[in-house]
């Protein structure tokens, strides 16, 4: 019996912070559609969030560019086809570890802060203050880090795709001595200007899934210090499992077919 | 609803899930006066508040401010309302991103199309008015506990809300700045003519603000009054509560 009761109790919040979720959503589109966006909070946030990243995405995706190298290099070579490095390195970082590394770092560092700061203007009643004052905290909050992130991701994104290409050639040269010219027109004949549109597209969604996600647990956050500490946890974990679940899914249906 | 009354917490009863915080509360707000609202800590004063600016809404019962009812209300129409309302919270709760000035400028800034000069100059004769000059820069970080609850007062007022309300504004400070807060308040419902509710602990600043007086009892108001009619009564919960006794009905 209490284990169905627990059952009921787990199934109902996860109801409730679907719908909680959901309705930031449809009241963020309803912002964006009637035009209400606050550009200077937005370029700010952008800033922040988007260049306060670069360094940190370009180091992971540098490292793992390098590493992709030298384990397909080695096994390449052996195998007499260096000459393809340079496409399993492009295609791998464009098509799947650019788009997911980059949102992955970003929700670590930009989820968490955008949770931790909400979650703390919720316990000093500074979100209160802006509904009294008439202010919807999704407009002056939500929109602003929506939209910094849907611009900055993809970006950080291409950054990414760029510098693993790099350190994967440099890799190949330094480890397989495969030439740079052979290692470019591996990659350009392995991925089309298309795999990076897709790339860019779920770069987006994650985007969204950082943003939604850190807004909502910040938004959510019950209990003074110790709430706000949990809703940056929340915020991260639950970031990453999405960005993890929805990459197969998106990964699934743009590149599926092929 | 009587033009006497300005706003009325009508048999209202709000609980969270078991727990009951008001049960069939009833309050009249006399329009232009002072009613400050005591009561032990954690009765639930400061939902009060939350009820009367549209925050929160009652689970049963109703809240009328200026003769509209609250409740059910959506929350655009809301907006409109809380335009007459104002709250100036426990802590001030200013935006830590904002300086003073830009806190204070903000509902002007975002319900206008006042021009910055103009708003520059609202902004300045409000924080004049609560005794704070040349903090237009500062950050909330840099002041102190009672500059920071009068910079929230200036917020509260810059609009000229015909409500304001306060929330234990004098909680946590020493004599004298809590002498210059209730000085503030006295001087700013002068200068807005218009109405105020005060939650507060501290009788003697009480006293000297209050036209009317509201005790609150587990959820529920038990004595309200003039304040001299309060302050004479005989009703042993107010006695009780007045002289601070741990002898009384009400339980330690």
């Amino acid at each position: 019996m209490r284990l169905l009761e627990r059952f009921g109790d787990r199934t109902i919040a996860f109801l409730e912070y679907l719908g909680g979720i959901v309705s930031l959503i449809g009241e963020s589109i309803r912002s964006l559609v009637h035009a209400q966006i606050r550009f200077a909070e937005t370029f700010v946030q952008s800033y922040e969030l988007g260049l306060g990243s670069l360094l940190i995405v370009l180091l992971t995706s540098l490292f793992t560019g390098m590493v992709i190298s030298l384990e397909s290099a080695q096994q390449a070579v052996q195998f007499g086809i260096g000459s393809l490095v340079g496409g399993a390195v492009t295609y791998t970082s464009v098509r799947e570890l650019g788009p997911m590394l980059t949102a992955v770092v970003v929700a670590g560092r930009v989820g968490s802060a955008i949770a931790a700061e909400i979650g703390s203007m919720v316990v000093t009643e500074q979100i209160d203050a802006l509904r009294s004052m008439g202010l919807s905290p999704v407009r002056f909050l939500v929109v602003p880090r929506l939209l910094a992130l849907a611009i900055m991701l993809p970006l950080l994104t291409i950054f990414a795709d760029i510098i693993s290409i790099v350190g994967g050639m440099w890799i190949a040269q330094a480890y397989a001595h495969i030439n740079p010219a052979t290692f470019i027109s591996s990659a350009r004949q392995a991925v089309g200007f298309d795999d990076v549109v897709k790339g860019l597209v779920k770069a987006l969604v994650f985007a969204c899934i950082i943003a939604f996600v850190g807004c909502y647990q910040g938004l959510s956050t019950r209990g003074g210090a110790a709430g706000v500490g949990r809703a940056t946890t929340s915020a991260v974990v639950i970031s990453i499992i999405l960005i993890f679940g929805t990459n197969f899914i998106m990964s699934y249906l743009l590149f599926g077919a092929h | 609803m009587d033009r006497s009354i300005y706003a009325r917490l009508d048999d209202v009863t709000l609980s969270f899930g078991e727990h009951v915080i008001l049960k069939n509360c009833s309050l009249d707000i006399v329009r232009g006066a002072i009613t400050c609202i005591v009561g032990l800590s954690g009765a639930g004063k400061s939902t009060i508040l939350r009820l009367l600016d549209g925050l929160i809404e009652p689970s049963n019962g109703h809240v009328y401010v200026d003769g509209h009812d609250l409740c059910h209300t959506p929350e655009r129409k809301l907006v409109d309302l809380r335009q007459k309302t104002s709250l100036a919270f426990q802590f001030a709760a200013l935006l830590d991103s904002l300086t003073i000035g830009e806190n204070v400028g903000l509902p002007l800034r975002e319900h206008t199309a006042l021009p910055d000069e103009k708003i520059r100059h609202i902004v300045d004769d409000a924080l004049e008015s609560v005794g704070l000059r040349h903090i237009y820069d500062s950050l909330p970080s840099e002041l102190s506990g009672g500059m920071l609850k009068r910079a929230g007062f200036a917020r509260a007022i810059v609009t000229r809300p015909e409500l304001v309300l306060y929330d234990e504004p004098t909680t946590g400070l020493d004599p004298i700045v809590t002498n210059l807060i209730t000085d503030t308040i006295l001087r700013l419902r002068q200068k807005l003519d218009g109405t105020a509710v005060v939650i507060s602990h501290d009788l003697h600043s009480i006293f000297r603000m209050a036209d009317y007086v509201a005790m609150l009892f587990e959820g529920a108001i038990i004595a309200y009054g003039p304040r001299e009619e309060i302050r004479t009564s005989t009703n042993p919960f107010v006695q009780q509560f007045l002289t601070g006794s741990e002898v009384g009905p009400i339980p330690v």
